[in-house]
């Protein structure tokens, strides 16, 4: 198969150079100010099922954005169209949207001070995610799903096992000066065994590994065999009672506890008071051994970047302290809507104002294995995956399916499945009694195992 | 000539020619099939955010896909550029799934018969920006209106017309032009310390007239601060196995994720799906009929062909409780010998088609809606959904309740906060006791996604009362 980055050779234009000239001609259409991101990306992707390859995907794709302000209106406008004309109605149009839309005295680009780049190599980009030749790649898939199916002979059928490359650039200048640009790569690699009890129910669970580099990605086999045993152990899953238990959720799991913390210090969400930490800055809002980071400059790390989606640098911003509300989430606009100052988490879209992301944003681990956690429990549930949607930021009601597994007298007893752990994220959050020392990343947010008391498990 | 065939042969210079050359190009290292998606899809939305408008954004987006297959077998390249050497590149990107000797398509394309579902008189996206913007406004005035304890308004609107061509190595050649609008509000509402949200939201493969006559910022701007407003008071759901009723509309998300997604052809084929091998078995009560119907006019889940270019269709999942039918697209039912239900979706032309649903709703019964709620002792009824997930392989779904009461003696009663409702694909409906005469679809708010595709997507259902279901409060 062609490689990847071939698709795009044959279009080579200076990206850096593109988005200042798209910039420089905003300000001359009238612009007061203007931010261009220009986007150029590879993705390669297989699917192995029962041995044979399912899917092959290989293709390239890039796209330009513009903000454009006037005054203290703004908009901005996206295309995928990198000709003359589309350059021109892409400024045409964020230019006449924005004598559409309203004065905001909050809106602009940040301070030309403000602006910049981390210096130096973040490890973010390996042209190796590529040198694969075409049939490993389909080899690692395979690799892994073999790996899983040959683990136990009850497992007969499967979701397949993945390999997936992907190369990124990003480029982002604006009216102040700033050109900035990076690139990242990732590999990974996946396995999704399904396993059927004699009466005929099945079970499907996954294990995956991520790397910037392929030298660093896990071997196929151990992904394989992780995903099996995550398989097996839910063979014969049951429902219980509805009871009241502490409840210990493995990594993963609570990991989706650090996407609910992300969201509600946010800070749109905090100036709109859409979410339940608004106004908490300060305070005590966890328990006393719950510290949150969010740093976008570790070396190699998934949610590092040398600047946000505005150019200002990352930084490592201390979010909760030993239980203490510290910081929000902040870029530019809401920033100055709160009276504070911009964190340098502006996430930038293609289209519409910047939001807020994350950097590496995680739980800081404990001294305690899993093992030692879950043995202290006398009944209990240890949670292994959820289901659905249900948290309400604004209120911190959350109620969410899930399964996993029984704790009886410290051991892992037997699988559960169909039932709810529900709670409110306001005491869950000063309820963390236990916190691990499993803390790895596999993607930018992350959390260690952790033992919550007093939510309420709703089965028969 | 459509409008579509003047975009793509006029504005990027592509010939009838041209397209049988690509499919050779696609098919030159064999293979059973090829196709290219062509797609052009403009968008355009605005926003009001504390009573100012404080974005609004357009673009562009367009490309082709090329996909090849061989067996089971599906490879896939697309390309952002229209220009003839990258399409054919694309081609043979795909062409590398096969290996054999070089294929012809069939020569000459033969148009698929379509459906018209889409009668607009005024194109959303031809209506001037100040219309739009006008919208929103009217959405912050009346959801502030509505009650003085309302303290945020959010109110979007968002359109966009996706023009497709769909030519395949059989000779299918389809074109389409689908509009899509939508408009939402989120509204806060806080009294002392207690805050709630609302939320409200809807439309279709409508025009502006839409939402100036049929429903108006105002009735979703009501229908958001009603919510956030009867939150306020809202006490702990209960815990544990329950009577359920569902309101007419959005709750039908409970078919999109209890049977739905268990239907698609794909996961049937590979066994992977709690229902695989139960055609013709009951997987619902007799008084449960269900259809997958991609032909209702104007509605948001709605195509007038499928992203393979085959039309939509009226489909039965489920006839009295027994299973009739999976959801399919071309590669499955050539696989499976099933018939190709024109189920074959994907968010762009980045993406690989598969089954997805279209309009997923079940016929109105008998019962009365004030029947079927005095009939329950003590249980939940619940009006309005957020999101639902569901567990392919082991059956077990959820979905999110935003506006839920409890009923006690048949009576409703107090209001419940968000919990989330459990259930087993393969018999949640075996346990529906009681089917309204109120079937309603939802107002045009559904996006579906599934390995990583999101389409749009409407659900639908009457009244029903579930003997039992787990929910999932805090209450005991």
């Amino acid at each position: 198969m062609a490689a990847n980055t071939e698709i795009l050779s044959g279009v080579e234009v200076d990206l850096r150079e593109l988005a200042a000239s798209v910039v420089s001609r905003a300000m001359k259409a009238g612009a007061t100010a203007a931010e261009a991101v220009v986007r150029e990306g590879t993705e390669f992707s297989t699917v192995v099922r029962l041995g044979e390859v399912e899917t092959l995907k290989e293709s390239g794709s890039r796209a330009m954005g513009l903000r454009a302000f006037l005054g203290q209106r703004t908009a901005s406008t996206y295309t995928s169209d990198f000709t003359e004309d589309g350059i021109e109605q892409l400024i045409k149009g964020a230019l006449e949207l924005a004598h559409v839309t309203s004065e905001d005295p909050y809106a602009g680009l940040p301070e030309a001070s403000l602006l910049g780049a981390l210096p130096g190599d973040l490890q973010l980009y390996y042209d190796d995610v590529y040198s694969l030749p075409p049939e490993e790649r389909i080899d690692y898939a395979r690799r892994a799903e073999r790996a899983a199916l040959d683990a136990d002979p009850r497992l007969k059928n499967s979701d397949g096992g993945s390999f997936d490359a992907a190369t990124g650039r990003k480029v982002l200048a604006n009216s102040l000066g700033f050109v900035g640009d990076y690139r990242r790569s990732y590999c990974s690699v996946s396995a999704a065994p399904i396993v059927q009890a004699e009466n005929g129910t099945m079970q499907r669970d996954y294990w995956f590994a991520l790397a910037r580099t392929i030298t660093k990605l896990d071997s196929p086999e151990s992904v394989g065999r992780e995903a099996a045993r995550r398989t097996l152990r839910r063979l014969g899953a049951r429902k219980i009672a509805s009871t009241q238990v502490p409840v210990i959720l493995d990594p993963l799991v609570a990991g989706s506890i650090l996407d609910n913390i992300f969201d509600a210090v946010n800070g749109d969400a905090i100036y709109r008071q859409s979410s339940f930490l608004a106004g908490k800055l300060g305070e005590k809002i966890a328990a006393s051994n719950v510290t949150v980071v969010d740093d976008g400059t570790i070396p190699g790390g998934f949610g590092t970047e040398p600047f946000d989606g505005e150019g200002v640098p990352t930084r490592r911003t201390m979010v909760i302290e030993s239980g203490v509300l510290k910081s929000y989430l902040l870029n530019t606009y809401t920033a100055k809507k709160l009276g504070l100052k911009t964190t340098g988490s502006a996430s930038r879209g293609l289209a519409g104002n910047p939001g807020i992301g994350a950097g590496n944003f995680f739980l800081q681990k404990g001294a305690r294995t899993p093992q030692q956690i879950i043995g202290d429990v006398k009944q209990g549930l240890y949670v292994t995956q959820f289901l659905g949607f249900g948290v309400n930021m604004v209120t911190g009601d959350f109620s969410r399916g899930a399964s996993g597994l029984w704790i009886e007298n410290g051991e892992l007893t037997f699988p559960v499945e169909e039932i709810t752990v529900a709670g409110n994220l306001k005491e869950m959050l000063n309820n963390i009694s236990e916190i691990g020392n499993d803390l790895a990343f596999r993607g930018s947010l992350a959390a260690p195992t952790l033992r919550i008391d007093g939510m309420t498990i709703a089965g028969e | 000539m459509t409008q579509n065939q003047s975009l793509f042969f006029h504005k990027f210079g592509i010939t009838p020619n041209d397209l049988q050359s690509y499919l050779g190009e696609a098919l030159s290292a064999g293979g059973d099939y090829a196709d290219l998606y062509f797609e052009y899809l403009t968008s355009t939305a605005i926003s009001v955010d504390e009573s100012i408008v404080k974005s609004a954004s357009q673009g562009i987006s367009a490309g082709c896909g090329v996909r090849v297959l061989a067996g089971e077998r599906t490879g896939y390249a697309y390309t952002d550029d229209l220009a003839p050497e990258k399409i054919r590149r694309a081609a043979r990107t795909a062409a590398l799934i096969a290996r054999g000797p070089a294929k012809s398509p069939v020569q000459g394309f033969k148009e698929s018969s379509s459906h018209q579902l889409y009668p607009i008189t005024s194109p959303s996206a031809d209506a001037d920006i100040t219309a739009k913007l006008d919208l929103v406004m009217r959405a912050d005035r009346s959801a502030r209106a509505y009650d003085s304890r309302i303290v945020q308004v959010r109110g979007s609107y968002a359109d966009q017309v996706r023009q497709i061509l769909v030519i395949g190595s059989d000779g299918t050649f389809a074109t389409d032009v689908q509009p899509l609008a939508r408009f939402s509000v989120f509204t806060i509402a806080k009294s002392g310390q207690s805050s709630t949200r609302g939320s409200a939201g809807g439309g279709g493969r409508v025009g502006i007239d839409y939402f100036l006559t049929d429903k108006t910022p105002e009735h979703f701007a009501h229908e958001a601060a009603r919510q956030s407003i009867i939150q306020l008071d809202a006490r702990e759901a209960p815990a544990g196995e329950m009577e359920v009723v569902l309101g007419p509309g959005w709750p039908g998300i409970l078919l999109h994720e209890a049977i739905g997604h268990g239907l698609e052809a794909d996961f049937n084929r590979k066994g992977t799906s709690a229902f695989a091998g139960m055609l013709g078995k009951r997987v619902a009560s007799d008084k449960c009929t269900v259809v997958d119907n991609g032909t209702l006019p104007s509605r948001r889940g709605s195509i007038n062909v499928d992203d393979e270019g085959s039309p939509t269709q009226n489909t039965v999942l489920i006839e009295k409780g027994i299973l009739k039918g999976y959801l399919s697209d071309k590669l499955s039912s050539k696989l499976m010998g099933m018939p190709d239900t024109g189920n074959g979706r994907r968010e762009s032309y980045e993406h690989i088609p598969m089954p997805r649903m279209t309009n997923t709703y079940m016929l109105a019964g008998q019962d009365s809606p004030e029947d079927i709620i005095r009939s329950v002792k003590r249980g939940v009824y619940a009006v309005n959904f957020g999101g639902g997930q569901v567990d392919i392989t082991n059956g077990k779904f959820v979905f999110s309740t935003s506006e839920a009461y409890m009923i006690e003696d048949g009576v409703v009663t107090a209001p419940l906060k968000n919990c989330t409702l459990i259930g087993n694909g393969p018999d949640a409906l075996t346990k529906v006791s009681m089917v309204g005469n109120d079937l309603q679809l939802d107002e045009g708010v559904g996006t579906c996604g599934k390995d990583g595709q999101s389409v749009p997507v409407g659900v639908g259902i009457p009244t029903l009362k579930l003997d039992s279901m787990t929910v999932g409060g805090t209450a005991r």
